[in-house]
């Protein structure tokens, strides 16, 4: 009973993580699904945004001035990463590797910002003291302040602008260059471009997320966004395995790619709750990942070895 | 229409497996000109068309539409005077995408591409029509993701999408090839229509001599990175295989290699 109580207790807390999570997931699905790239660069900008976010924030920048600082430098990052992949000719996943570790050092700059050696590893931004847009205090609370409401708005806001976007042009060349890059270069699209754009778009969405994260918890630090890349493919792993079959519009995809992330933080505090050390919680989440990974692939290769619905790239 | 003068291209330059694709091509084509290529196997057929489309650099040499030096231009901005139909079924389209989707995304091919919408109402009616001239149903079928298609009806649709906004150039890099012999007369046949009625000019590779004579009014041979033999008009209309053999092997020297050109 104690057991079923503190899990419910913990609830609220665990689906506005996923919510804010839920954010960066769809960065990644941006990356991971529509231009068919693992993008590593989210592992820092999801620190850089939550970093500019913080350090503008107690420096008296109001908060929506500072979310959107926190945007455009994800989308830096991501433009970073992109000109290492389409300028540089280094692989799609070593330029997010390069920006990831590039960032490491830029993070700590930005939250040493006016302090004496210029760099710092952690960040608190108190609720008391500024005006935050959500703070996990408030999370069990019901009244407006409260976190899950603003975070839902700003999640189905998110997803309108995408589903909007990825109808235009601009959105359709993008998605036809992750889906046939030959294609779309004998259709006149400069796949080079698109894919630059479409790193941008993510990381300035992983690092929005970070921005919320950072004001959500209290602080931002330089380690905030160690494994995220693997948080944003369970999400996206997971929302896809549980609403694939039923959710076919393209905004229901990214949707489920935000209720995945909720599933995987109320899965956390599951085994959390179970006496799983918060140590082991990385080693956990790999393992599911890279099982869920697992499982299509195995499927595909012994079961019969049926054809996937949507075709086979080199059948 | 199209001029090709002096173009070379080796790959590999300075390795074991270096190889001089293309060897002083020249060619030139007026406008409204349906040249069918034939070859052996590493002639540099598709290599020619590759060149042309601007897949990669060439070493030297100059490459006209149109009167535009495109020499220069990367693919994606020669795009917009080139149509391109591939021999794999899976190159020409997007699988993940819906068959309305990517005669969307060609209809805009060489244009600028901004915010505007990508599939507007009236354009699925256009596409509608256009479809049903294809004959095989996918009038019907527009919201089908493109994957769930056979060969033959990728390969009619890159057809349409490749001639969807006219074309300078038209480029056929053995279409059928990778079809049964049922869907590739009908492809063939759709090609034969749409070349006619829009009066495009043509470079179709085939490995077929029997459709590289039937087809088109002008029928260029090659070997070894360039041309050995160009047939036009009165004359290639009573060009047998036989005698397509026969002339191959006083030009080149060589017997022709390729059993599958001859029998199929």
């Amino acid at each position: 009973m104690d057991f079923l109580i503190g899990l419910l207790n913990a609830m609220p807390g665990a689906v506005a993580q996923g919510l804010i999570w839920g954010i960066m997931a769809i960065g990644v699905y941006i990356t991971y699904k529509i231009l068919d790239v693992a993008d590593l660069t989210v592992d820092g900008s999801l620190c850089t945004g939550g970093a500019v976010c913080v350090i503008l924030t107690i420096n008296g920048t109001p908060v929506w001035v500072a979310f959107l600082m926190a945007f455009i430098a994800g989308l830096l990052a991501g433009m970073l990463t992109g000109i290492f992949h389409t300028k540089f000719g280094i692989p799609a996943i070593l330029a997010g590797i390069l920006t990831q570790l590039a960032l490491y050092s830029i993070n700590l700059h930005i939250m040493g910002w006016g302090t004496d050696n210029g760099s710092k590893s952690n960040l608190p931004v108190s609720v008391d003291k500024y005006k935050l847009l959500v703070s996990a205090r408030y999370v069990r609370e019901i009244s407006l302040r409260n976190p899950l409401l603003l975070l839902a708005i700003f999640l189905v806001v998110i997803i309108a602008i995408l589903y909007w976007f990825f109808g235009t042009e601009l959105g359709a060349s993008l998605r036809a260059t992750g889906a046939n890059g030959n294609m779309a270069r004998a259709q006149g699209i400069n796949t080079n471009t698109t894919k630059v754009l479409g790193l941008m778009l993510s990381n300035g969405l992983v690092a929005l997320s970070g921005a919320l994260l950072a004001e959500y918890q209290g602080f931002s630090d330089v380690n905030m966004g160690r494994g995220a890349i693997v948080i944003g493919l369970a999400a996206v792993i997971i929302g896809e395995v549980v609403f694939g079959k039923i959710f076919r519009n393209f905004s229901l995809k990214l949707l489920s790619c935000a209720i995945g992330a909720v599933i995987y933080y109320i899965v956390i505090q599951f085994v959390l709750r179970l006496g799983l050390s918060t140590d082991d919680l990385k080693l956990l989440s790999a393992l599911v990942v890279a099982m869920f990974l697992a499982v299509p692939y195995w499927k595909n290769k012994y079961v019969g070895g049926k054809r996937k619905k949507g075709g086979n790239e080199n059948a | 229409m199209l001029e090709i003068s002096n173009v070379y291209k080796t790959f590999n330059k300075g390795t074991v497996n270096e190889k001089t694709a293309l060897n002083g091509l020249s060619l030139k084509l007026e406008e409204g000109d349906f040249v069918t290529v034939i070859g052996g196997n590493g002639a540099g057929k598709s290599t020619m068309l590759n060149a042309v489309a601007g897949v990669w650099p060439v070493d030297s040499g100059k490459i006209v539409i149109d009167g535009v030096d495109v020499t220069a231009l990367p693919e994606h901005k020669r795009a917009k005077y080139i149509g391109r139909v591939f021999q794999d079924p899976m190159t020409g389209t997007a699988a993940t995408m819906q068959i309305d989707e990517n005669l969307a995304l060609a209809k805009r091919r060489g244009k600028k591409r901004g915010l505007r919408t990508n599939l507007s109402k009236a354009e699925t009616a256009e596409f509608k029509e256009l479809l049903k001239v294809l004959d095989l149903g996918l009038e019907d079928r527009l919201t089908s993701k493109v994957g769930l298609l056979s060969g033959g009806q990728r390969q009619a649709l890159t057809l349409l999408m490749a001639t969807l906004e006219k074309p300078k150039v038209l480029l056929l890099d053995e279409h059928t090839a990778a079809l049964d012999p049922k869907t590739a007369a009908k492809v063939l046949d759709a090609t034969e229509r749409i070349v006619g009625a829009n009066q495009l000019t043509t470079l179709m590779i085939t490995h077929n001599m029997k459709d590289a004579i039937t087809h088109g009014n002008r029928l260029v041979m090659m070997n070894e990175g360039h041309i050995i033999l160009d047939i036009k008009g009165e004359e290639k209309a009573k060009l047998t295989v036989e005698e397509l053999l026969h002339q191959f092997e006083k030009v080149s020297g060589q017997e022709f290699t390729s059993d599958k050109a001859i029998l199929g």
